[in-house]
């Protein structure tokens, strides 16, 4: 039996693809044999594909595809800690455990993401400004390091491993369980509440009263310009206290219904998502939500992972594919980094069909963690080549300059040079990094695009 | 009531274990790889709050089997369902004996003589249920994997006869066929024919022993496919490099 079968592998946004030579293990045993069947080739884990470049994929070397190492190993229902292996999915977790009352403590826009990259990542969601990231509730990792040992690390035990795999893209050592803790709920509710903002100031007015919503994020309009330009749907909510009901007839309601249906079967033409598509969307999305604020009771479903219930929805941008740029800049009265990116992108013309901003909290967060305090925007770009990277490395200069980062899990395009300016951290997650893996064992082509690994230096 | 799933490190096997421990029965987990065994046990605790126990299993160590049945039952209670899933491809044709003994010693001898052990407890009791997996290898014999197709296709015949002396006592007996499922054997492999998931696969053998089914191919259509492989005569199939 062949371990290794060549396959063209992607992230969401379906660009890069990459060819790499795939392994599925089912079984632990397994893992250790492909770590030690690679050969002289670079290793990487794949889990469900949901980061948007090449930060899971590693062209012409060894890919491990994590997604059946999905076994659930311990429970604790007196504190909701939980150990599972790393291919266990968010979606997983919440159908084991939303019916025993217990919730994942930071959920992505997407519940098919496996716990392996959510912690690779350091995932974030839409209560960050209470809760952190994903890894600030996480407090252990099983690793098999580049030397074949498992290593158990943790705050007290190989502190300093554990920080750089929170956050470090796969490239430690291979994720193989972990410890998370889930927040007790008292059902699938969502008690929330849509307010129309009417501009950007407008936006970070509704963000500033919101304070008492444990989670909040806002749909922006990034075609609208001048005295419009910010203009959006804020979302803010919370999980329902027992009792709740569910509003009727609310949006969610049908998608239920029919999301078992929806499904985009094809790839669209590319010319689908225009100029023209791009400002009606924009318009009509802006326009569904009434002046004022409207209150109501959801499932937590349409509330947090709006877009699963189309499946494959990334094929609308045809088979160019899509970029996500998303980035962070520190607190600003002026908010002149983000009325920079605004106007680049409606100036270009390149507008972005879903676009979301958010005010991150004030914590900060080590290694290659991409939160930081301030404002995160992130956009959606059909793959318009060229142009579109000059654009987004035009809006790397504007991060640069205002201190801010752009978020690696979402990226396929970043120069070295930018990244090392972002990253203060760099120096310190290599030389761990080193440590652990000094033949860098290791890769992924993101890494290697961003000096970060396969370069001796 | 609980079962034994054996073999149960495969995926469709976990994908059984996850099945009946969604319906609420105790579940013990046996496989060569006893930590792995253990591993499946701790998940379908975990997932369905159900009593679990495992164990490594030999299917070669064919004297221990009425020893381990009784354990099992020491531990989880009468056994109610036993499911056969283990199985050893080889390295095909063209290894030397030694391969093609282990593969036949475990596909048919080892998967036999547990099957005789549980038969004699359930037997005994006049209820339960054995399932067991054989593939649609063993409806034909192929040049390319004619040491496992033969060793499965006896399996099938052992599961025919034991079903027709179980039959009058209430015990059933099941044979399910598989053709291509998406597994460690198949992955990467350009099939040219519809792949089932493992987790399809399970709730088909769920559904199909709820009914107290006697024969199952999954998918379904492998029924048909093989009803037409068997018909060819044997004079044209020779020629064939199937």
């Amino acid at each position: 039996m062949e371990r290794w079968s060549e396959l063209e592998l992607h992230g969401w946004g379906r660009y890069p693809r990459l060819r790499s030579a795939c392994t599925r293990p089912e079984r632990v045993s397994e893992v250790h044999a492909a770590l030690a069947d690679r050969g002289a080739d670079p290793l990487l884990a794949h889990g469900l594909g949901r980061s948007y470049g090449d930060a899971a994929l590693l062209e012409g070397g060894k890919v491990v595809l994590t997604r059946r190492l999905d076994r659930m190993l311990d429970f604790d229902p007196a504190t909701g800690w939980v150990r599972c292996e790393a291919g266990v999915s968010i979606e997983d977790l919440v159908n084991t455990f939303l019916p025993r009352g217990f919730f994942p403590p930071v959920v992505p826009g997407t519940q098919f993401v496996t716990l392996g990259g959510a912690i690779a990542n350091d995932i974030h969601g839409k209560n960050h400004h209470v809760d952190g990231t994903f890894c600030d509730h996480i407090r252990r990792v099983e690793l098999l390091t580049a030397a074949g040992a498992v290593v158990v690390c943790d705050a007290d035990h190989e502190p300093e491993l554990f920080w750089a795999t929170v956050g470090g893209l796969g490239l430690t050592g291979l994720i193989l369980s972990c410890e998370l803790k889930l927040v007790p709920v008292a059902g699938p509710l969502i008690e929330m509440e849509s307010v129309r903002v009417e501009n950007l100031d407008h936006f970070f007015a509704v963000s500033a009263e919101s304070a008492a919503f444990t989670h909040t994020v806002s749909w922006i309009d990034c075609v609208a310009r001048g005295k419009s330009m910010g203009r959006g749907i804020f979302m803010r909510g919370r999980h329902a206290a027992a009792g709740a009901q569910a509003s009727p007839g609310v949006l969610g309601g049908v998608i239920d219904a029919v999301s078992p249906l929806m499904q985009v079967p094809m790839d669209a033409p590319n010319w689908l998502m225009n100029k023209l598509t791009m400002r009606l969307f924009n318009e009509a999305y802006y326009r569904k939500q009434p002046h004022g604020t409207t209150a109501q009771i959801s499932h937590y479903a349409p509330f947090f992972f709006p877009l699963d219930f189309v499946r494959d929805w990334n094929r609308v941008y045809g088979d160019r594919g899509l970029l996500q740029y998303q980035l962070v800049v520190p607190p600003d009265p002026q908010h002149r980094a983000i009325r920079q990116v605004l106007e680049a992108i409606t100036e270009t013309g390149m507008g972005s069909f879903l676009a979301v901003i958010k005010e991150f909290g004030d914590r900060a967060h080590p290694g290659l963690s991409f939160p930081q305090p301030g404002v995160t925007l992130a956009l959606d770009f059909p793959n318009h080549g060229r142009p579109l990277l000059d654009l987004l490395d035009r809006l790397d200069r504007v991060v640069l300059d205002a201190g801010g980062r752009v978020y690696l899990g979402k990226d396929a395009r970043l120069s070295r040079a930018a990244f090392e300016q972002m990253y203060p951290d760099l120096d310190r997650w290599r030389g761990v990094r080193d440590r652990w893996d000094p033949q860098h064992v290791f890769q992924s082509s993101l890494g290697r695009r961003l000096g970060l690994s396969g370069v001796r230096r | 009531m609980s079962v034994l799933i054996l073999g149960a490190t495969s995926r469709i096997a976990q994908q059984l274990a996850h099945r009946f421990g969604e319906a609420g029965h105790a579940i013990f987990v046996a496989a060569r790889d006893a930590d792995e065994a253990a591993r499946i046990a701790a998940d379908v605790a975990v997932r369905y709050r159900v009593p679990t126990a495992s164990a490594g299993f030999d299917a070669r160590a064919f004297e221990g089997h009425p020893a381990f049945v009784a354990d099992v039952e020491a531990q989880l209670g009468a056994l109610e369902v036993a499911i056969i899933a283990f199985g050893d491809m080889g390295a095909g044709p063209t290894a030397d004996f030694a391969d093609a003994h282990r593969v036949i010693d475990v596909n048919f001898t080892g998967a036999a003589s547990i099957a005789e052990a549980v038969a004699t407890v359930m037997e005994a009791r006049g209820d339960g249920s054995i399932i067991g997996l054989t593939s649609v290898a063993g409806d034909r014999g192929r040049q390319s994997n004619y040491v496992y197709g033969s060793a499965k296709g006896a399996f099938g015949l052992y599961l025919q006869g034991l079903r027709n002396r179980l039959f009058s006592k209430g015990v059933h007996v099941m044979t399910v066929k598989l053709g291509f499922v998406d597994t460690r054997m198949t992955f990467g492999m350009e099939t040219g024919l519809p792949v089932a998931s493992p987790e399809a696969v399970s709730r088909a053998l769920f559904r199909a022993w709820e009914r107290r089914e006697d024969a199952l191919y999954y998918p379904r259509f492998w029924g048909g496919i093989m009803g037409v492989i068997k018909a060819i005569p044997e004079r044209i199939f020779k020629r064939l490099s199937l």
